[in-house]
């Protein structure tokens, strides 16, 4: 079995789009949306909830009023300055360390697991496919990353499909090395902008850290194609493979609006088209 | 003053909106660019860095001689980043939330505190602008001490603008938290409104004052001008779709200087975001 994680470094490049097109070519595989801290691959393919389940992670400190003594140890210990002078905890600064209710000598801190979002099996008109929502300021997105990432491979073994292919979040840090580990490789979506470039580059700095095989496709290439030519002249040099370039279409934004992917909105476009070699390529590299 | 730029969708122009919000107002800003995953504020705002730092985290070196396999640091750590295995402690740095807790709990005083470098922090000046921003070590997970560490240099007689991370958990937080005012900038499409409910969401845990500036205006629908004017959410700023700007964008030009004429709505922007902390 095969994952392909689509990430980008920038945000906003187009991966989830290029998901949605992959998908709609393909046919056949499991989709997992593991951008979970701002899930929106749901929007274009409309799933049906198969099955809905509370994520836990971590846990938060709550101090008991009635059994504080006020002695002050946990806001000495506290490294996070989550506790208040007035001894209540800041549920958003708490790291979950649990130093304080470790400590306590009244026992007065309690330290209930958090369930801090729901992941969800669905079925979608492409093929099943497994998504998350992380709470609003919660923490964790990593673990929940790991988490639908499991699950997808379940359902592809169960269900006999050999790829699966995943919305990767934008940055380099704890939800992107989530979503990467153990991929059999990573399309970069980057953009031909002075930010593009500079966030392509870590991004491949990344998968290569890991020793992730990286591929790239330039979006919205036509925008300024002589920082086209350089972000792949860097790119083949960080060892990059090229599946191909996507011109910048408006019918991305006007197929988003009626919940299609562009493949599906006008299967003649320019756009399409592009998409079209770019996905033969990489199902060619893939194998 | 801290006005904090943030989005939950990435891409939307965050850091346009604050570099050419930073370069508009000039004298006396403070740039902070607590988008350390991918800060690309300095690739508009060109700063002159005059100062570098490493910046570091504290993370446990148990003392072998002195250890007795108790394992009580392995019980306290929530993360799993200290086991006791066999005949020996291993500790996992990476997985290290810097609580101290092991430290504290050693009945042998056999863990002490060494330090692990997340990333890089630089401090310059770009026309009177103070510039400070965080790069995130590549392959290091964790953002949110680095976020913190760039925003402990905030300098209260300043006005500071925040080019905040895209997303509404941890790291946004970070970038949010304590701000007088927090400025989301939006585009007008299905996931833009999605993303943009997410991040009003966590603003308003927060309770921070915040108003929208909707980039690439006449793109998508008009759903998001229907739910700011529902939630009663001001927009402050309309920033068409021209591929001018798109291409001068690209080429890393700051919008104020390819077209001088947005200069003047950025100040009345600035102007707006300052009445409406001054009647919070």
């Amino acid at each position: 079995m095969k994952e392909l994680v689509i990430i980008s470094g920038k945000g906003g490049t187009g991966k989830t789009s290029v998901v949605a097109a992959f998908a709609a070519l393909s046919q056949d595989m499991v989709l997992c949306d593991a951008d979970v801290d701002a899930a929106d691959l749901h929007l274009i393919m409309d799933p049906v909830i198969k099955e809905e389940h509370d994520f836990t992670g971590g846990h938060t400190a709550i101090i008991d009023q009635e059994k504080c003594t006020q002695c002050g140890l946990c806001r000495e210990l506290c490294r996070w300055d989550a506790i208040s002078e007035d001894f209540v905890v800041d549920s958003i600064e708490c790291e979950g360390c649990g130093v304080c209710y470790y400590f306590c000598p009244e026992k007065a801190i309690d330290f209930p697991e958090n369930t801090c979002g729901q992941w969800f099996i669905s079925e979608t008109r492409f093929g099943p496919m497994v998504h998350a929502r992380l709470g609003i300021a919660e923490e964790n997105s990593g673990k929940l990353v790991t988490l639908v990432r499991q699950e997808a491979k379940k359902v592809a073994e169960n269900q006999g499909k050999e790829l699966i292919i995943t919305d990767g979040p934008p940055g380099v840090g704890c939800p992107v090395i989530a979503s990467i580990g153990g991929a059999s490789a990573v399309l970069v979506v980057a953009e031909p902008t002075v930010a593009g470039k500079h966030d392509m580059e870590r991004v491949v700095q990344l998968a290569s850290h890991f020793r992730i095989p990286a591929l790239l496709c330039v979006n919205k290439f036509d925008l300024n194609p002589s920082s086209t030519e350089a972000i792949e002249a860097l790119a083949k040099a960080q060892g990059v493979e090229l599946m191909g370039r996507v011109p910048f279409d408006p019918l991305f934004t006007k197929a988003m609006v009626q919940g299609k992917s562009v493949v599906e909105f006008d299967g003649k476009s320019s756009a399409t088209l592009a998409l079209n070699s770019v996905w033969g390529k990489v199902r060619d590299y893939l194998g | 003053m801290i006005i904090s730029v943030a989005s939950g969708k990435g891409g939307t122009g965050k850091t346009t909106v604050a570099t050419n919000l930073a370069a508009s107002v000039g004298q006396g800003v403070q740039f902070l660019d607590c988008d350390v995953e991918q800060p690309n504020a300095n690739l508009f705002l060109n700063p002159e860095i005059e100062d570098s730092e490493i910046v570091t985290v504290p993370v446990p070196d148990v003392d072998e001689e002195k250890c007795t396999l108790c394992g009580k640091c392995a019980e306290i750590c929530q993360f799993k980043a200290i086991v006791v295995i066999g005949e020996t402690v291993l500790t996992f740095h990476e997985l290290c939330h810097s609580c101290g807790g092991c430290v504290e709990v050693c009945p042998e005083k056999a863990i002490s505190e060494s330090s692990r470098e997340i990333g890089l922090l630089e401090r310059g000046h770009s026309n009177g602008i103070e510039f400070i921003y965080g790069s995130l070590r590549v392959g290091e997970a964790m953002s949110p001490p680095l976020i913190k560490k760039v925003r402990s240099l905030t300098d209260d007689g300043k006005i500071t603008i925040i080019d905040a991370p895209p997303g509404t958990s941890c790291p946004v937080i970070a970038a949010m938290k304590g701000a007088d005012y927090v400025l989301l900038v939006t585009e007008p499409t299905p996931f833009g409104l999605h993303d943009l409910k997410l991040a009003v969401g966590a603003v308003r845990i927060l309770g921070i004052p915040h108003g929208l500036v909707i980039n690439r205006s006449d793109i998508g629908n008009d759903e998001v001008k229907r739910y700011a004017q529902e939630e009663n959410i001001p927009i402050l700023m309309e920033i068409p779709f021209d591929r001018k700007i798109a291409e001068s964008y690209s080429r890393g030009e700051l919008l104020v200087e390819a077209m001088p004429e947005w200069k003047e709505k950025f100040l009345s922007l600035y102007e707006q975001i300052k009445q409406s902390i001054g009647a919070s």
